[in-house]
């Protein structure tokens, strides 16, 4: 569903650059192979406008970040003031090692900005992509964001994701007295900003697809039930998702943001439901004595994916997105929990905990070809990137200390997410819409 | 509206009372027969007969000591009827964090409903879980999670 959005009309001109001869070489990577070395890349400081260093070392922490490329440090370059009006000389940045050069112009006034990149595939002499984009001036990092996500298509064949955000659960103060407070900022942690004001305990967090509304779960004041609240990220306006007499917690949005998926807690028997966003009408998904919470929708809407402890110990299981004939999909050892669906389609990512602790794994969407990714004292809450190949998810030290973390889904490549206080939940947008 | 209103203030004055016995009470434990709070007080319930059951890793089933103290509290709460309750669910950190809610809202119900056998009215008795979010013990260890898998009845 995509509702005209104000940004739309930010970025007025991206097309294409000199269609140049296609040349692929080096400069590509497939990263379903079991081994790769990362593409060495150099991005020279777009030239024009100061703010094209800060450009520059936006698409150089993404690349870096992803695993898939290797940043060259720009103190090795030979070719200095290289910029986007003409051809760079290619023997210089072999010399430094370089498959990939990416070079670019920056020009501002009156509060708007052109930017021209181009990516050089230094092996084949040629250029790789190019794109011209004009936009508010403010919008820089949006366009680093942008350039990024090309340079990572135009290299691996897959759709980026740096052009979007992450929603997570701050935390500050004591352990037993906790401020949670739902945060947004960048997938790189710039513009971070809080969307709850901590006077009670807000979680689970979870963008609408278009980003123009956030779904969590907050406990009320005075010992109120925790309840499901939907709330516009720019107006601040938060309504109750349903005035259900128990706890509901556990929200999820279908793909296409008609819906909400959500528990509902009633004298200790936990089933799921599912509420039209607009309509506002609700209808029972589940029907059972056990917990049946964390659902997920399939990245087309038809399937559910969901956990329940009604077998006797927490488990996935599968059912059609209107209810009914639910399947238990996951057999390995130990318990499951927090099934979310790729948007791909291609894997379900999951918590599991056994004696060993803690993991991030995936698996298919009828239970087969189990992988753990990453595990600890206690790791939970994978969320999906866009393009399927990245998980987020957070991870506590034994005794206190949480924070994010991502791992792509081979398991290569974990690092830490910049947060500016600890943190835990996180909910990684889909791609910004353009 | 009237109605609201007067129950709050009776609620802010005993709490007031509440904290002016846990002063001098918090010093005490463990739990023994005490003079130093009135009977009848929050604090004699929390000191004399005990606010809380604890629960087996991932169970929400009452066991043997929690029954114990379950028919402590409906004995006093048959005696001290003004009293509202609410019985908080929690769960230590070793669980995802939705089903820890939902587990803190069984292990809350299981209360509820082992003092409603015991005569207390359904109606006076409101539960609500805290999952794994507001620990009463900060640790990682067997200690801490063995006092985060409880439900605590607060009277009010």
């Amino acid at each position: 569903m995509m509702i005209p959005h104000r940004r739309t009309v930010l970025f007025a001109a991206a097309s294409a650059v000199l269609a140049a001869p296609a040349a692929r070489a080096q400069l590509t990577i497939d990263m379903t192979k079991p081994s790769f070395e990362p593409v060495p890349i150099a991005i020279v400081d777009l030239q024009g406008d100061p703010v094209g260093a800060q450009m520059a070392t936006v698409i150089r922490n993404n690349l870096q970040n992803s695993g898939l490329f290797r940043s060259i440090p720009p103190g090795s370059f030979i070719e200095k003031n290289v910029g986007a009006s003409a051809p760079p000389r290619f023997p210089d940045w072999r010399q430094v090692g370089a498959a990939g050069l990416v070079v670019g112009s920056v020009a501002q006034s009156g509060g708007s900005i052109k930017v021209d990149f181009r990516l050089w595939d230094v092996i084949a002499g040629a250029q790789a992509t190019g794109l011209s984009f004009t936009s508010q001036a403010s919008n820089w990092r949006r366009l680093s964001h942008i350039i990024s996500d090309a340079i990572y298509k135009r290299v691996t064949g897959e759709e980026g994701y740096f052009d979007t955000r992450v929603a997570y659960v701050s935390e500050t103060g004591p352990l037993n007295n906790r401020v949670k407070r739902i945060a947004i900022m960048d997938q790189d942690g710039a513009n971070n900003r809080y969307i709850t004001d901590g006077a009670t305990i807000a979680i689970t967090p979870r963008f609408s697809p278009t980003l123009q509304e956030i779904v969590y779960m907050a406990f009320g004041e005075n010992k109120g039930p925790p309840r499901v609240y939907l709330q516009n990220v720019d107006s601040g306006r938060r309504e109750l998702m349903g005035n259900f007499p128990g706890m509901s917690f556990a929200p999820r949005f279908s793909p296409d943001g008609s819906r909400i998926a959500m528990s509902l807690s009633q004298d200790g028997r936990t089933n799921l439901f599912e509420m039209d966003v607009r309509g506002r009408s609700q209808r029972r998904l589940t029907n059972s004595p056990a917990i049946d919470t964390s659902p997920c929708y399939s990245s087309d809407g038809s399937q559910i994916v969901f956990n329940s402890d009604r077998g006797g110990s927490q488990q996935l299981y599968v059912m059609p997105s209107g209810g009914g004939g639910e399947r238990r999909i996951s057999f390995g050892e130990g318990r499951y929990a927090t099934p979310v669906w790729s948007p791909r389609g291609d894997y379900i990512a999951f918590t599991k905990i056994s004696s060993g602790g803690f993991g991030i794994g995936i698996m298919r969407p009828d239970g087969s070809g189990e992988r753990l990714l990453a595990n600890g004292y206690l790791v939970e809450g994978p969320t999906w990137a866009p393009n399927g190949r990245v998980l987020m998810f957070f991870r506590q030290q034994r005794g206190g200390g949480v924070g994010l973390a991502a791992i792509d889904v081979t398991g290569r490549f974990e690092r830490t997410v910049p947060t500016p206080t600890e943190a835990s939940d996180p909910a990684w947008s889909p791609l910004i819409p353009q | 509206m009237q109605t609201i209103k007067a129950i709050a203030a009776i609620g802010a004055l005993m709490f007031i009372a509440a904290c002016s016995s846990n002063t001098n009470t918090a010093s005490m434990e463990p739990p023994s027969a005490s003079t130093s709070v009135a009977p009848g007080s929050i604090g004699d319930f929390r000191q004399n007969v005990g606010d809380r059951v604890y629960f087996d890793t991932d169970m929400s089933s009452i066991r043997a000591d929690g029954r114990d103290t379950l028919a402590k509290q409906a004995e006093w709460l048959k005696r001290y009827t003004n009293y509202p309750i609410t019985i908080e669910g929690k769960c230590d950190e070793r669980g995802t964090r939705e089903y820890n809610l939902a587990l803190g809202e069984r292990r809350a119900n299981a209360a509820r409903q082992y003092l409603v056998a015991q005569g207390i009215p359904a109606s006076r008795i409101k539960t609500i879980s805290y999952g794994k979010e507001r620990p009463e013990a900060v640790g990682s260890d067997e200690g801490a999670w063995a006092r985060n898998r409880v439900a605590i009845t607060a009277l009010e």
